[in-house]
């Protein structure tokens, strides 16, 4: 059933024999042909854009007010790419091998070749798109490094990277619009898949502000909807980040790949109440310079500058000399956990450990007072000017930092602890971004394929654009030149009318269950059962509880939700419910892929399989495999197995000592 | 973090949705942690509303780090509350204290109509963009991205006013309903840079049309708007778009 279709021939000459041998369409045929986009990220603008550039007709959905609102935004490091502009010993193929390695070698060989490959294209096309990138005072463009890799290849844009690259893209979207190649649908959620003889033809979608439905046709549907953190109820995604797309999607036949590889960053702000509605992120480039450490007293409840440096674990650098705090997400972020779990945790909660730039201002300090040529600069005096370089670097986030929790981290260090944030699984799609339902195809964060078991920093921009800009426009061409014949379909057709019917009924349910409960307290409590059992460690035992607490809560869910308002209206609270019906459909797969995974490696740590130290420990001979999961009924999956190849690197046990 | 708990009563603005004719509505808020954001306190309201049957406060939010530009309440009397440089979703309640009285309203600007209750329609601003706030190239176009050296105070100056999250605080703060500060975070972030130049002028000129088609008021210099502004976007940015304008009609009546 799992066709990768990858191109056959040596690993760096796949895409560059692939883009030469696909199939193209004429201008005049591309105008005949209409594309649907869901979700406008980086993935969706940047694919609506390309391909309104192209002259296909694009119709494009965003459940915001607007394009530019769409979580990518919040991405604040950077996106890498393998320019080698600091000399330093980046290639291609490092960056190719390090996403691999990061992935903990479960990620498909030739697709993140590829990613690296297109990675220079994407920092060209931004920058002459305008993206205001960070520049040397040369003028050229200033690179810094990031978790899990030994060289400078990030760009960067202050900490608003994500921001500055989807107004990049939101404006070449909006120029499209303006041109009428592309139509923008803004307050709109898809709601289903409509599928005509087996191929994915348009979608049922929703106005969120007048509440009725709309059929739209397309000959082929692309889903760039992000992904599915949210489960948890408490990650660093934004509120409306959901699942609902890709699982319609799902359950119209489109396979979903490895949903237990779940992203936990190791650096957010940790949480300080029952009333928390969501977590916010440090980037991670804050590990360049800020040292993480622990008092190496159990419950020392001393204030972190009345601890002695002799009295403090820096138990990253202790574990691991090599990377020491810029070891990959994953491994921080368990280590992050274990120290708390040990008793070392911090703040009143207790769940945090310090991230401390009392060092980095002291550093700087003393070469800004070295340019100046002085010597005996006082304390005060290093430390002013240190401060002040840091305010340069990170100044946005601690400012963030301070609003949020009322303390000034230029003071005191900041407290962290590790936070859902991303997800590498997704809908399965071949090396041509399709789904296994023809038609349909999946790009950025809401596919599974280029980061294995654990994604890289820096990495996600890069892939959404990757996809949207330099994938999809030549893949999708190669399926939809077999197209040019077929006419668009009316909207009049009994397959949209069963769809829409088949979205109605269920909104309807959904209004008539008239319940107690409110949609918030059960997404709540589907996080609760997710973080405890499906998070950061897992095990057998937990996992299978797990199973029966969100069958049983989805049981309670479709008995007794409250949702207030009407259908045909403006009812964020409809919205809301829609989307955890699916969460939690969702959340009971994550936990059967995740109690089938007999192994850990990456974002995914079963108690049952590590090293002595502690570290992941994978099954290769069993489990170097994309699960694929079908969906066959309620409760019920097939699992399909891809195996997974390596040509090229020779996988191994992760090391960052 | 120290924190205590508020009690609170907050003032509304309810309107059912576009056409109806709004109200404010009060209600009593108990036992609110200072640690919480102001959104947070809202959700709070909004549950026990529909645990008493009555339909929660729609409002506008979404990545609730202050990013995304979404979150568009009006707090006694200010865009976004008391704070400077903050948007409402990174308000904490220990700005308030207990026993307050909480105003929420929302946007009030002719281009931006209320959907629903703190709601309003702000797609004046991406028809703003589409009239020209973009460089006209098309993916696979570029050139190696170190070809071009851009001095780093432009390119610093430029990404300063980029950092606008077109949330329309601007324009919801300024007495004439002005969507200057907007359009000249805008202008300025293209005009700075190279890869703006060739369109310099056709773009300021569309924008500004547009902007005026839209029902957007003129600007009379007060500073509101850069007053409340939660990523400080520079009121120089304006002097900025009239010498951009000044020089474009210039240029386009040869």
């Amino acid at each position: 059933m799992l066709d990768a279709k990858i191109p056959s021939g040596p690993l760096d000459n796949k895409w560059t024999d692939y883009k030469g041998h696909c199939k193209l369409v004429n201008p005049a045929n591309k105008r005949k042909l209409e594309v649907i986009v869901v979700g406008t990220g980086l993935a969706g603008a940047s694919a609506a854009a390309s391909l309104g550039e192209l002259g296909y007709k694009v119709k494009a959905f965003c459940f915001q007010d607007s394009p530019r609102r769409a979580h990518s935004i919040a991405a604040q490091g950077g996106i890498n790419a393998a320019k080698n502009y600091q000399n330093d010993g980046d290639s291609v193929f490092r960056l190719f091998y390090d996403t691999i390695k990061g992935g903990d070698y479960r990620a498909r060989e030739a697709n993140v070749h590829r990613l690296a490959e297109v990675s220079g294209n994407i920092i060209d096309q931004c920058v002459a798109q305008g993206v205001p990138f960070a520049r040397e005072y040369g003028g050229l463009l200033s690179n810094r490094s990031f978790g899990g890799t030994q060289v400078q290849r990030t760009f960067y844009a202050a900490g608003q990277t994500g921001q500055q690259l989807l107004i990049g893209a939101y404006q070449a979207l909006e120029r499209q619009v303006a041109l009428g190649n592309v139509t923008m649908y803004t307050r709109h959620e898809m709601l289903e898949v409509v599928k005509i003889d087996g191929k994915a033809r348009g979608i049922i979608a929703r106005d969120l502000v007048k509440g009725n439905l709309e059929r739209h046709f397309g000959h082929a549907v692309l889903l760039c909807t992000g992904g599915y953190g949210n489960v948890f109820y408490l990650s660093t995604n934004a509120m409306g980040s959901n699942v609902t797309a890709a699982w319609k999607a799902h359950k119209q036949g489109a396979t979903f790949a490895n949903p237990c590889f779940t992203q936990i960053h190791p650096t957010c702000i940790p949480v300080s109440g029952d009333h928390q509605s969501k977590l916010t992120l440090m980037s991670e480039s804050l590990r360049n310079d800020g040292r993480i450490w622990v008092p190496k007293v159990k419950g020392d409840n001393r204030k972190a500058v009345d601890i002695p440096e002799e009295e403090r674990d820096y138990y990253l650098e202790r574990r691991y000399p090599a990377f020491g705090n810029l070891v990959p997400r994953d491994v921080a972020s368990r280590a992050a956990k274990e120290r708390c779990d040990a008793g070392h945790g911090v703040g009143t909660s207790k769940q945090a450990v310090y991230l401390d730039y009392a060092d980095a201002i002291v550093r700087y300090g003393k070469i800004e007072a070295g340019k100046e040529g002085r010597s005996n600069v006082p304390m005060e005096e290093i430390i002013a000017m240190g401060k002040q370089v840091v305010k340069e670097k990170y100044g946005n986030l601690f400012d963030m930092y301070e609003k949020i929790t009322g303390e000034n981290p230029y003071e005191v260090p900041m407290r962290i602890y590790p936070a859902v944030h991303y997800t590498m699984g997704g809908l399965w799609v071949d090396y041509e971004l399709q789904t296994t339902v023809p038609g349909l195809y999946a790009l950025g964060e809401a596919n599974f394929s280029d980061h294995g078991a654990n994604r890289l920093g820096a990495s996600a921009l890069m892939q959404g654009l990757a996809d949207g800009y330099f994938v999809i426009p030549y893949t999708l061409g190669n399926s939809l030149a077999d197209e040019i014949y077929s006419k668009a379909v009316e909207t009049s057709h009994p397959a949209f009318e069963t769809a829409e019917k088949a979205v109605s009924d269920r909104i309807n349910l959904l209004m008539n269950i008239k319940g107690k409960q409110t949609v918030e307290s059960f997404h709540k409590r589907l996080g609760k059962i997710i973080w405890d059992k499906c998070g950061m460690a897992r095990t057998k035992e937990g996992l299978e509880q797990a199973i029966k607490e969100v069958q049983a809560l989805k049981k309670e869910f479709w008995s007794d939700v409250r949702i207030p308002g009407s259908i045909n209206e403006m009812n964020p609270e409809l919205d809301k419910a829609n989307r955890v019906a699916d969460f939690i459909e969702l959340g009971e797969l994550m936990c059967v892929d995740a109690l089938n995974r007999n192994e850990s490696c990456g974002g995914h740590f079963r108690e049952e399989y590590q090293t002595p130290e502690g570290e992941a420990l994978r099954d290769d001979a069993n489990y170097m495999y994309v699960a694929a999961w079908e969906y066959k009924a309620e409760h019920e999956w097939n699992l399909h197995k891809e195996p997974l190849i390596y040509d090229v690197v020779k996988p191994s046990q992760r090391s960052y000592k | 973090m120290e924190h205590n708990n508020l009690n609170l009563t907050v003032k509304v603005w309810r309107q059912k949705n576009s056409q109806a004719k709004g109200q404010f509505e009060s209600y009593p808020v108990k036992n609110i942690s200072t640690e919480m954001s102001f959104l947070e306190m809202i959700d709070v309201l909004n549950e026990e509303l529909i645990v008493e049957g009555k339909e929660p406060i729609a409002f506008d939010h979404d990545c609730r780090e202050g990013i995304c530009g979404m979150c568009s309440m009006y707090i006694n009397g200010k865009p976004h509350g008391p704070w400077q440089a903050n948007t409402t979703c990174q308000l904490h309640m220990r700005a308030f204290n207990d026993g307050d009285t909480v105003v929420v309203e929302p946007w009030r600007a002719t281009a931006f109509p209320v959907i629903k209750d703190l709601m309003v329609d702000r797609s004046a601003f991406d028809r703003i963009v589409q009239a020209g706030g973009y460089v006209s190239v098309n993916t696979g176009n570029a050139v190696d991205g170190n070809s071009l050296p851009i001095n780093k105070d432009k390119a610093d100056a430029s990404f300063a006013a980029a950092m606008c999250i077109g949330c329309g605080a601007c324009v919801a703060a300024c007495k004439n309903s002005s969507a200057m500060l907007f359009l000249s975070a805008k202008v300025s972030h293209l005009a700075l840079l190279p890869q703006g130049e060739p369109e310099r002028h056709s773009r300021v000129l569309n924008m500004v049309a547009q902007m005026d088609k839209e029902g957007f008021g003129a600007c009379t210099n007060t500073g509101a708007c850069e007053a409340t502004c939660p990523k400080e976007i520079s009121i120089s940015n304006i002097a900025r778009l009239n010498q951009e304008y000044l020089v474009a009609s210039l240029v386009a009546e040869k």
